[in-house]
């Protein structure tokens, strides 16, 4: 099947989402979708798949024009979305997920789960993708998960399978296995679109190429002739360094120091078991790991988010561990949370407002028990100019920024004043080339500065090119530690020690 | 104009920023266009209720213009307005403080009923104390009261982390219980009565009336001003303050606000007993300006009107005040109604809930007044 978008035109307001897009799909191949967060893709993808109607343009299937009414109608012709994040019912087996809304019935109405457990199955078997259909999506690792969203839109006979950032959630190991999966599903006839930030794996697995940026298309081409320079300076407008230019570090004393550190769940499991770690004033410690491995657990214990059960938390020589989170910020201890639509920012207040988020109570912003707005509005006005956030205002609501800039708002409230200790959390999770470049840019001039800096991510990309020292985490151990002076370590070692295998059986199966 | 920061000086991209954008249409729709429709199809809604259980039509026009006469029609039908109105907007207010940082308090009921008492108790239990001083003290302890009462469900909140809902409304029945009981007691029941009346208020503690110059019938009384200040005092509180920030930022996002190093449990037991205070602010108001003691049942349900006044001003401060002068309007003005027009007051209950139910549902107030608001607002980022 071959879909056609044709002059799709959209806007939201005064905003021009999509300007006169053309963009052509087709059975049988993998089209790579790249753009920076705003550009363009998700617009495109919900008027795709009939979430949103067009202003303008139309898609034309088998040349055909279609119009969808609403978000029932893209599925219907055969065009299916794999959401970014997964829509599954946790205590329901994979068999009871696929079918669900489009359920097999018997003749007296009842569900048929056999049926839907043989249909499954048989999906399992044409395009290999070794899902167990009774196992239940809690007991799943979240690769299997993924593959699950994939069976419910190929159930669903859709012959146009949208990825919307698929391997965010991958370890390295699984990314490998999904592209196998895409390769069969293209050898199937199926066409793909593939939308993501990653340069190297969008010319791994893909046919073709589009670029998006600010709502046109500004770069077609054949992956085999570009490179990923040539793909980030389409997608950002201007040449853009990949690697992150430091130095060799100056490691001085301790500025973090954990000491057998245990934290338990609700419900009493252990999340971190016996952590112990050191992060140097001027070094970047990596903290590796697939996602779910104890990493954010780790931040909110050096945090003072979580209590910890036992062990002890050291900053600058000062015992923290029973210190308040306000305590340990006062101190000049920066924390970039991982998610910071979650805890970073408060969208609906203003950009001057989330600026002093966590600082509004001291004495610079305050005038006797009131804030001094005026004062606090100016100095937001400035951490902006210096942190590049692009806003035509202070004044405007954080949501109205794009990703990017709301993520380099967060990383100038905690970088523009005293600090000795950074702890990044997957700092530039769903952002494009262009911040990742700068936000790279600015944790290293806090290490160069004398700060110790951590860096949280399930990106071994991200841990490799910033860290001096790396660290894996696996089920709330750390279990292996490299050495990365000058790029050092062994990217297939940390790869390896994130799925699980031990430092001393390197051959140990992987997850 | 030279702005430092530290020791730097803003250049000209940093005070491009701190150029103001206009207020979006969107957020005008929102705050302005919403209630006044809201309102309208209310009363048309009104009209029809009325027209289905058989009044006629003139009679339905003769209602409106008492509803109309009665609250805004005459100088005594202002005061009315306005002395109706001091109660809601000091309860609507604690209740809208209290949904800015994410609490659904439903007690402004007993928290009302159990400052109001305390202001009695301690007028005369103070007789010798002088005006105004007696008044103002008065009034205190039926907000410190109000806020003691509050604070019991917000501790329980931050301390074992007991649904508010659940916990003020269980404190609104214990009240009414324990008021019955309190009136009962010697030392406050009236002398000589045998029903649950309480002592009066001496003179010097009661609000003065402002207007009993011009006619003794006007009821306006000095609370107005009570009123204004609170409205002043809670603008001041969530948009200026710095435990206001905090009250914000948990209601918006308590996540983020436990990012940001706020303490959730202290801004719970804050938020509550400010809003507990200024609803026994408004108890208080109301036995010290209009009834003079206390009674069973004297909050006369402004605690849940409160609720759906705060509502319908969006939490705002100065929506607050516009929302009670309007429900203060209706209730003044249904009284008019139903002597002029033999219709019930419990019309304007039902005219009440509707605005409600519509201010809860802008979608619905957009899809029967499509050409008040803009095509296309809604949808998505690109």
């Amino acid at each position: 099947m071959d879909v056609e978008l044709r002059g799709i035109t959209k806007r939201f307001g005064t905003v021009l989402a999509n300007d006169n897009v053309n963009l052509m799909i087709r059975g049988g191949e993998v089209l790579g979708l790249l753009g920076e967060n705003g550009a363009g893709k998700s617009t495109m993808m919900n008027i795709l798949s009939g979430l949103y109607s067009p202003d303008a343009g139309e898609i034309v299937i088998d040349g055909k024009a279609v119009a969808f009414e609403g978000p029932g109608d893209g599925i219907a012709a055969g065009i299916g979305m794999v959401h970014q994040h997964f829509m599954l019912v946790p205590v329901f087996t994979v068999a009871e997920n696929v079918v669900l809304g489009v359920e097999p019935t018997g003749a007296l109405g009842h569900l048929d789960l056999k049926k839907a457990r043989a249909e499954v199955e048989e999906i399992n078997e044409k395009y290999g993708l070794h899902v167990p259909a009774d196992a239940l999506i809690e007991d799943l690792p979240v690769g299997i998960q993924q593959r699950v969203e994939i069976l419910k839109v190929l159930f669903r006979e859709a012959d146009v399978l949208i990825l919307d950032e698929p391997t965010a959630v991958l370890t390295p190991q699984e990314v490998e296995e999904f592209f196998g999966i895409v390769r069969s599903l293209k050898e199937a006839g199926k066409a793909i679109v593939f939308i993501t930030h990653k340069l190297h794996e969008i010319l791994a697995v893909s046919d073709r190429i589009n670029v998006l940026r600010q709502g046109r298309i500004t770069g077609e081409g054949d992956p085999k002739a570009l490179s990923e320079a040539d793909l980030a300076e389409m997608m950002v407008g201007r040449p853009v360094s990949f690697t992150v230019d430091k130095a060799v570090a100056q490691p001085g004393k301790p500025m973090l120091e954990m000491r057998n550190v245990v934290m338990l769940d609700d419900g009493d499991d252990l999340v971190l078991d016996h952590v112990s770690l050191t992060v140097r004033s001027g070094e970047v410690l990596g903290v590796a790991g697939v996602q779910g491995n104890g990493q954010t657990e780790l931040v909110e214990a050096i945090a003072g988010l979580e209590r910890t059960a036992s062990g002890k938390i050291v900053f600058d020589g000062e015992d923290i561990t029973h210190a308040s989170v306000r305590e340990r910020h006062r101190q000049g201890m920066a924390h970039i949370p991982e998610d910071r639509h979650r805890m970073g920012m408060i969208a609906t207040f203003t950009i001057a407002e989330n600026m002093v988020l966590n600082s509004y109570y001291d004495e610079e912003y305050t005038r006797g028990l009131s804030v001094d707005w005026g004062h606090v509005q100016e100095t937001a006005a400035a951490f902006c100019v210096d942190f590049d956030v692009r806003t035509p205002s202070v004044f405007l609501p954080a949501g109205n920024l794009s990703g990017g800039n709301q993520q380099k708002m967060v990383v100038a409230r905690e970088l523009e004043r005293q600090t000795k200790l950074v702890i990044a959390s997957q700092p530039t999770r769903g952002l494009d080339v262009g911040s990742i470049e700068y936000i790279h840019k600015r944790l290293i001039q806090s290490r160069d500065e004398g700060d110790g800096v951590m860096i949280v991510s399930s990106e071994l990309d991200e841990i490799m090119g910033l860290s001096d020292r790396i660290v894996v985490m696996f089920e709330g151990k750390i279990v292996a530690e490299f050495d990365n002076t000058a790029g050092s370590a062994d990217r297939n070692a940390v790869g390896l020690a994130m799925a699980g295998a031990s430092g001393e059986t390197t051959s140990g199966a992987a997850a | 104009m030279t702005t430092s920061i530290g020791k730097r000086a803003l250049d000209d991209a940093g005070r491009a920023l701190l150029q103001r954008t206009a207020r979006g249409r969107s957020e005008f729709e929102d705050l302005v266009v919403v209630p006044v429709f809201a309102v309208i199809v209310a009363l048309i809604l009104g009209a029809l209720i009325m027209l289905a259980t058989g009044v006629d039509l003139p009679t339905i026009g003769k209602s409106f213009v008492a509803l109309a006469v009665g609250s805004v029609g005459s100088l005594n039908a202002l005061s009315e307005t306005l002395t109706a109105s001091i109660p809601l907007v000091l309860a609507g207010l604690g209740l809208g403080l209290g949904f800015r940082a994410g609490l659904f308090n439903i007690g402004a009921e007993g928290q009302l009923l159990l400052g109001g008492t305390a202001a009695v108790v301690f007028s005369f239990t103070f007789p010798s104390l002088p005006f105004p001083l007696l008044m103002i003290l008065s009034l205190i302890a039926g907000a410190a009261v109000g806020a003691l009462y509050a604070s019991i469900a917000g501790i329980l909140k931050a301390t074992t982390g007991a649904h508010e809902v659940i916990s003020t409304i269980m404190l609104n029945l214990i009240s009414y219980r324990l008021l019955e009981y309190l009136l009962r007691q010697p030392y406050i029941q009236k002398e000589g009565r045998s029903d649950p009346i309480s002592k009066s208020v001496p003179d010097a503690g009661q609000l003065p009336r402002l207007l009993d110059w011009i006619d003794p019938n006007l009821r306006l009384h000095a609370g107005v001003f009570v009123m204004l200040l609170a409205v002043a005092f809670v603008w001041w509180l969530l948009f200026r303050s710095k435990i206001g920030f905090a009250f914000r930022a948990s209601g918006a996002n308590p996540d983020a606000a436990r990012y940001a190093g706020m303490r959730s449990g202290l801004v719970i037991v804050a938020a509550m007993a400010t809003a507990g205070a200024l609803a026994g602010l408004a108890g208080a108001a109301q036995v010290q300006g209009v009834l003079g003691r206390a009674s069973p049942g004297f909050s006369a349900g402004i605690g849940f009107d409160a609720i759906a006044l705060a509502l319908l001003g969006r939490s705002h401060p100065v929506g607050i005040l516009l929302a009670g002068l309007l429900f203060g309007g209706l209730e003044a003005g249904g009284r008019q109604m139903q002597v002029d027009a033999g219709v019930s007051i419990d019309l304007i209950g039902i005219i009440q809930a509707l605005i409600i139910v519509f201010i809860a549902a802008p979608l619905l107030v957009r899809a029967i007044f499509p050409w008040g608001f803009r095509k296309d607002a809604k949808g998505g980022k690109a």
